[in-house]
C-alpha cells in the first residue's frame, strides 16, 4: 500500500494509462508547464510531451467537439475542463453529440472519451466557479457519469472510464490534497458499482463526491447518540447502483440523501425514487426518506455565507435524528 | 505629432493609473496576509489600458468587463470603500459582497459587471448595444476581452451579429500575451486579433497599450466612429501583465529576460517621465500623490475592517429572483 492524495491518484491513473496505450491523450486549458487548473497533470507534460498531451485555446466547445471527433477515429482523449461550471459551454458536443454517436450509426462509430471537471464550492470562488451541474447531465441516456470521492477509488474509475467505449462524465472534487493509502499494485473499480464506506445497522447516507466526508464525519458523530449509520458511496451516478441502495435500505429502514448540488431537482430525487419505488426498501422504511443537499440559491462569494450552502454535518446530524423521532 | 492629453487631463489619469496600481498592491498585500479568501486577478502593468478606455468614452456608455476587472472598475469612477468592501466580502461592497474580486459591478457608474467564465461578456455587451440602438440612444456599450478569450467561439459570433446587425459596440481586447499560461503565439492564429476584424466587416486598429496616451486617442476615434456610422468597432490593445495569473502562479512560462523587457516599458513609469518632459508634473509632486493615494488605501482599509457587515445567507438568496415588488413591475 502507498499513501497518494487525490490529486496524485487521478495523475498516477492518466499516467499508467498513457503509457499503456499512446492512443490516450490529454486535451485541455494550460495543461503542460502549469500542469493545468488545479495541478492535477503537473509534471505529466515532461514524461509524455505534446503527442500525448494537447494545450489548447479557451475553446470548451470545440476542445470536446474536436475530442470526440477524434475518439470516433481511434483517439482515447481524456478533455480537462478547468471547472465544472463551463459543462455549460461543453454540453452541445457532450449531450447532442457525444451521447448520440454511437445510436445514429447504429453502433458502427463509439466515442471513448473521458471528460474530467471539477465541481463544488468551498474555493471562495463565487457564483460561476463553485456549482455542483451533475444533473445537468444524469437525465442523458448515453452518458456515463462518475462523482467518486476517495483516492484509491479515484484512481481505479478514472482507469475503467480511459477503458471504456462510451463517454464518461468524471466529476471531481476539489478536495484535491486529501489522502489515503491505495494499493501498490495494478487495478480498477467497476462503473456502476457503489462502495459501502462505513457499515452501519440504523440509518444509510447515500451520497457522492464531497459530501462523502461530510457524511463519514456525521456517521462518526452520530455513535454519540448510539446510531449506527452506513455511509453509502454511489461513485457512479450513471449507471446507478440501485442493488446497493436497495440493500442498505432494507437493511437499515431509514435513508438520508446527501449532495452539494442545490436540492430541486437534485439526482437525490432520482435516489429517493428508485427507494419508494422498490417494495422491499418501501416497506422497509421506518421514516420517511430525507434529503440534506445545497441551499436553492448561487453561491455567494462572502466566506460565511458561501460555507452555509452545501451539506454540513450539522445538518445530516440533525435529519438523522429527526428520522428516529418520527 | 502623437496625441498628447491637456494638463488637467493628464494629471486625472495619472493619478487614476496611481490608484489602479496602488489598490492592486494593497489587494496583493491582503492576501498575502490571509485577510481574504478566494483568488483574485490583479492586473498590474495594465493600467494604460484601464486609464485609457472609460475615461476617453462618456460617462453614460456601459462597460462590460472580465475576471481581471478591478482597473475598469476604478476607472469607471467606482469608489474605493465600496470596492474594498466587495473583496472582504461585506454588505458595504459594490454587489454587497455576493461577487468578491472577479464580479465587481457598479449599475449606477453603467458598468454592468464580468462574467468569470471567458468570453462570455461579449455577447452580453453585445445585446445591450441591441437594445441601447433600438431605445434609441447615442450610448454605446464596450465588451472587453483577452487575447485568451479571443479563441471563444461567442467572441466571433457576436462579432458577426454587431456587424450584421450593425451595434453600436467597442470590441475592447485587452491583449496581455498570455491566458492564464498559454502564450498567444501559440494560441491565436493570426498575428493580431485586430487583424480578424475585417473578416466580419469590422474597422479595427492595434495600439501601444503602455501608451496611456495613445489607448485615450484610439478608444476617442473608435467612439466617434462607432457613434457616427452606426457600426460596432474593434479595438485591440497591447501590454502584458507583470502580476502573476492569479493567486498562485509560479510563472514557469515565461522568462525573466521578457519580464525584464516589458518592466522597462512600464505604463506608469513612461507616462511620468512624459509629464516630467513637458513640465507639467514634477518628481516630487507625483512622489506626495502617490503618497496621498497610498494613506487612502490604507485608511479606508482598516476603517472597514474595524466595522465588518454582511448580509444574512436569507437576504442573499432573496437575490435569486426578482421579489414580490419588483415582480409587479
Ligand atoms: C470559459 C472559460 N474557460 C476557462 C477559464 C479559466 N480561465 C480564467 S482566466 C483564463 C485566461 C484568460 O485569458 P485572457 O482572456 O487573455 O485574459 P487575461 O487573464 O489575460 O486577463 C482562463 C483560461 C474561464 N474562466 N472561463
Ligand atoms: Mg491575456
Amino acid at each position: 500500500m502507498k499513501k497518494l492524495s487525490c490529486r496524485e491518484a487521478i495523475r498516477e491513473a492518466l499516467a499508467e494509462e498513457m503509457l499503456r496505450d499512446d492512443n490516450v491523450v490529454l486535451i485541455g486549458e494550460d495543461l503542460g508547464c502549469y500542469g493545468g487548473c488545479f495541478q492535477v497533470t503537473a509534471g505529466l507534460f515532461e514524461t509524455f510531451g505534446p503527442k500525448q498531451i494537447i494545450e489548447t485555446p479557451v475553446s470548451e466547445e470545440a476542445i470536446v467537439g474536436v475530442s470526440i471527433g477524434a475518439a470516433m477515429m481511434g483517439m482515447r482523449p481524456v478533455v480537462e475542463i478547468m471547472y465544472g461550471d463551463f459543462s455549460t459551454l461543453a454540453a452541445d458536443p457532450l449531450i447532442n453529440h457525444a451521447a448520440k454517436m454511437r445510436f445514429l450509426s447504429a453502433g458502427k462509430l463509439s466515442v471513448p472519451l473521458v471528460y474530467r471537471t471539477p465541481m463544488g464550492s468551498g474555493t471562495g470562488a463565487a457564483a460561476q466557479h463553485t456549482q455542483s451541474l451533475e444533473s445537468m447531465f444524469t437525465n442523458i441516456p448515453g452518458l456515463k457519469i462518475l462523482y467518486p470521492s476517495m483516492p484509491a477509488d479515484l484512481k481505479g474509475l478514472m482507469k475503467s472510464a480511459i477503458r471504456d467505449q462510451d463517454p464518461v462524465l468524471f466529476f471531481e472534487h476539489k478536495l484535491y490534497g486529501v489522502e489515503e493509502m491505495i494499493p501498490e499494485e495494478d487495478y480498477l473499480i467497476p462503473i456502476g458499482k457503489a462502495d459501502i464506506k462505513q457499515k452501519g445497522n440504523d440509518v444509510s447516507i447515500i451520497t457522492y463526491g464531497k459530501t462523502v466526508f461530510t457524511a463519514l464525519e456525521a456517521a462518526r458523530l452520530l455513535e454519540d447518540d448510539d446510531i449506527s449509520a452506513e455511509v453509502v458511496d454511489l461513485r457512479t451516478l450513471r449507471p446507478l447502483d440501485k442493488d446497493a441502495i436497495i440493500a442498505s435500505v432494507v437493511k437499515t429502514g431509514r435513508a438520508v440523501v446527501v449532495h452539494e448540488a442545490p436540492l430541486f431537482g437534485g439526482f437525490s430525487g432520482e435516489i429517493v425514487a428508485t427507494i419508494a419505488e422498490h417494495p422491499e426498501a418501501f416497506r422497509a422504511l421506518k421514516a420517511p426518506v430525507a434529503r440534506v443537499c445545497g441551499l436553492d440559491m448561487p453561491t455567494p462569494f462572502n466566506k460565511h455565507l458561501e460555507l452555509e450552502l452545501p451539506p454540513s454535518h450539522t445538518r445530516i446530524i440533525d435529519a438523522v435524528l429527526t428520522l428516529f423521532r418520527s | 505629432m502623437a496625441f498628447e492629453l491637456d494638463k488637467d487631463k493628464a494629471l486625472s489619469t495619472l493619478s487614476l493609473m496611481l490608484r489602479i496600481r496602488l489598490f492592486e498592491e494593497k489587494i496583493e498585500e491582503m492576501f498575502s496576509n490571509h485577510v481574504m479568501h478566494g483568488t483574485t486577478h490583479l492586473a498590474i502593468g495594465q493600467e494604460a489600458v484601464h486609464a485609457g478606455v472609460s475615461p476617453a468614452l462618456d460617462p453614460m456608455d456601459w462597460i462590460v468587463t472580465t475576471h481581471r476587472c478591478h482597473g475598469h472598475t476604478l476607472a469607471k469612477g467606482s469608489s474605493i470603500e465600496e470596492m474594498f468592501a466587495e473583496f472582504l466580502g461585506y454588505s458595504n461592497g459594490l454587489a454587497y459582497g455576493l461577487g468578491g474580486s472577479m464580479h465587481l459591478i457598479d449599475v449606477d457608474r453603467h458598468n454592468a459587471g464580468s462574467s468569470a467564465v471567458v468570453g462570455s461578456g461579449v455577447p452580453i455587451a453585445t445585446g445591450m448595444a441591441l437594445q441601447l440602438k433600438r431605445s434609441g440612444s447615442k450610448q454605446l456599450a464596450v465588451a472587453f476581452f483577452g487575447d485568451g478569450a479571443s479563441s471563444r467561439g461567442a467572441i466571433h459570433e457576436s462579432m458577426n451579429i454587431a456587424s450584421v446587425m450593425r451595434l453600436p459596440v467597442l470590441f475592447l481586447c485587452e491583449h496581455n500575451m498570455y491566458g492564464m499560461s498559454a502564450c498567444a503565439r501559440d494560441m491565436v492564429s493570426t498575428d493580431s486579433i485586430a487583424h480578424r476584424g475585417a473578416s466580419y466587416g469590422i474597422e479595427s486598429r492595434m495600439v501601444d497599450g503602455n501608451d496611456v496616451e495613445a489607448v485615450f486617442e484610439s478608444v476617442t476615434h473608435a467612439a466617434d466612429y462607432i457613434r457616427e456610422h452606426g457600426k460596432p468597432y474593434l479595438l485591440e490593445t497591447r501590454t502584458y501583465r507583470f502580476s502573476g495569473h492569479s493567486k498562485n502562479d509560479k510563472k514557469l512560462y515565461r522568462t525573466h529576460e521578457e519580464e525584464q523587457q516589458w518592466l522597462q516599458r512600464d505604463p506608469i513609469a513612461l507616462f511620468e517621465q512624459r509629464l516630467i518632459e513637458r513640465k507639467q508634473m514634477s518628481v516630487i509632486q507625483m512622489e506626495s500623490l502617490r503618497q496621498s493615494i497610498k494613506d487612502e488605501m490604507d485608511t479606508t482599509v482598516e476603517q472597514l475592517m474595524n466595522n465588518p457587515q454582511e448580509l444574512t445567507i436569507e437576504e442573499a438568496a432573496g437575490f435569486t429572483y426578482a421579489s414580490k415588488e419588483d415582480s409587479a413591475r
